[in-house]
């Protein structure tokens, strides 16, 4: 089963501010979940003020482009997960939070092509 | 913040079952080493640190690290026992001497967790479930068991027999194990390459009685191959410097790209050829051509699983069939009968051969197969024949190798696609039977 874990740095949800030594952690925590096999694939995600949203409705497209809130910049991350059951992506983000120190994670199982 | 109330006691007791299976393998594997060797012992003290998890958790909270708490529990568990009885084995003995000490001054135990450690007897762990002095089937009864931390029960399921079968043949692998005085080791020098092989040969054997099963109504069962590849990744980081090991990663990788498109609506199998491209998994192909590529990199003569792992490859370059490089793919297939010779081997060899150099030429090399006595009862010799001959428009000829293959194999799915071939063939003798009549 996969599961998509986002954490989208949403200005509504604060997260703490990194510092060096959560980098480090989350370094070695992201080896360790590749060393488990879990982690298909993971990466950042920019701030959400350079966020862009793009609507299709009425036939009409609509884009629509950042800042939107006076917000600091934050940056998100997410990452694939592949696992056995939901229950190992809940204890998965568990980890992930404990090492961020704090915020909200997002898991949404995702189906193949 | 979710207040705890919303958290329901099935939750907490659910999620405390997770993080014990997600623990569990390392778990042994580290008390593995303190109970010099034996793994019945130590997935005994494992249960029994378990069992006091399962207790005080759901009333204190699962602790901030929840594998070196339970490391500790069984270590003092293993104490006690010495303790109380020191005419007790003397292989409890021995991890009480080595314990005693070290659990005397109350947590100093924890920090002594090294991460480092662990990897190291994880990887002690695999290579002695795979030990060759025990029957295949109990290597993969062991290593679902204490690896993938899988139950007896769920193990039982997946290969449709019932569970005191399983519980048999690890109880008895655990004896021969300790019986034979296997040693709690990383395998090196000449010992190495047959032991690895033998490591690498189980998890293939997972993969592939998931992903073709050899009987029941299922064709394929996705659990397994996905238990199989974790497997996989996991020993890829533990011996990052095997190719084999990455071979075989990338083998299973690309065959899973396809797990999707290899099944059709009603669950029948949709042969390689006839698969919708469009629903292979990029990501899987890519993790799996990276694989290949690590292997490549370390060098040295390719192996069985980086040669298969590379006509996978080619397969899974090509966006449709006919962009399929087989003329590469019969040298690899070349090359692989030289490394590790077996008919079915050539049989794929012969597939390749009919795609690269003319159906004559393969059916030519398949029928020099048939008087092999290994191939006598495998239902892809006729199936493939069927295959040959029905392009070459010998229709009465192919009907009768698919009529042969669906008798041939146990797989329920398997079987009705041979059967709708020979329906198919069949058809097509009347079509031909008729026409010069009319």
């Amino acid at each position: 089963m996969r599961f998509l874990g986002y954490t989208l740095a949403d200005p509504t949800t604060p997260i703490p501010e990194p510092t060096p030594e959560m980098f480090a952690k989350m370094g070695e925590f992201v080896a360790e979940a590749t060393k488990a096999g879990v982690v298909l694939a993971t990466g950042g995600i920019a701030p959400f003020e350079e966020a862009t949203k793009v609507r299709y409705a009425d036939g009409e497209f609509t884009v629509i482009d950042g800042p939107y809130t006076e917000a600091k910049e934050l940056v998100g991350g997410w990452a694939l997960m592949e696992v056995r059951d939901k229950a190992e992506a809940i204890e998965w983000t568990k980890r992930f939070l404990a090492v961020a120190g704090g915020g909200e994670s997002t898991i949404r199982q995702v189906y193949g092509p | 913040m979710v207040s705890s109330e919303l958290v329901t006691g099935s939750q907490t007791h659910t999620a405390i079952e997770t993080v014990i299976r997600l623990e569990s393998s390392r778990l042994i594997a580290g008390l593995a080493r303190y109970a010099g060797g034996d793994i019945g012992i130590a997935e005994e003290l494992a249960q029994d640190a378990v069992v006091a998890a399962l207790e005080q958790w759901p009333r204190e909270g699962v602790p901030a690290n929840p594998g070196a708490w339970l490391m500790t529990v069984a270590k003092r568990r293993a104490v006690d026992l010495f303790r109380r009885n020191r005419e007790l084995e003397r292989k409890y003995a021995q991890i009480g001497r080595a314990l005693d000490a070290e659990v005397d001054d109350g947590t100093a135990a924890l920090d002594r967790v090294v991460a480092d450690d662990i990897d190291d007897d994880l990887l002690r762990l695999i290579f002695i479930s795979c030990h060759p002095v025990l029957p295949v089937q109990a290597r993969v009864a062991l290593t679902l068991r204490l690896l993938g931390g899988l139950t007896t029960a769920e193990i039982a399921r997946a290969y449709v027999v019932p569970e005191a079968t399983i519980a048999q043949r690890i109880v008895r692998a655990k004896r021969t194990l300790s019986a034979a005085h296997i040693p709690f080791e990383t395998p090196g020098g000449t010992q190495r390459p047959a032991r690895l092989s033998s490591v690498l040969e189980v998890i293939y054997l997972i993969y592939n009685e998931g992903y073709s099963a050899t009987a029941g109504a299922d064709w394929m069962r996705p659990d397994l191959c996905h238990e199989a590849l974790r497997l996989g990744r996991v020993l890829a980081e533990l011996a990052p410097d095997e190719p084999e090991v990455h071979g075989l990663v990338a083998l299973m990788e690309i065959q899973s790209s396809r797990i999707g498109a290899r099944t059709g609506p009603s669950g029948e199998p949709v042969l390689l050829l006839d698969q919708d491209r469009a629903r292979w998994d990029q990501l899987l192909i890519n993790r799996g051509l990276a694989a290949l590529a690590r292997a490549e990199a370390l060098g040295g003569t390719r192996g069985p699983y980086v040669l298969q792992a590379s006509i996978a490859a080619c397969h899974a370059r090509a966006f449709r069939p006919e962009e399929t490089d087989w003329a590469r793919i019969t040298s690899l297939y070349s090359a692989l009968a030289e490394v590790s010779p077996s008919p079915i081997v050539e049989l794929n060899r012969a597939v390749a051969v009919s795609m690269a150099f003319g159906l004559a030429a393969g059916l030519a090399l398949v029928d020099q197969l048939a008087t092999e006595p290994s191939l006598r009862n495998y239902h892809l010799l006729p199936s493939v024949r069927g295959d040959l001959l029905l392009k070459l428009g010998r229709a009465a000829e192919a009907q009768a190798e698919f009529q042969r293959a669906s008798e041939l194999t146990s797989n329920t799915r398997e079987r009705e696609l041979s059967a709708q071939r020979a329906r198919t063939a069949g058809a097509q003798t009347e079509e031909s039977s008729d026409n010069p009549g009319r």
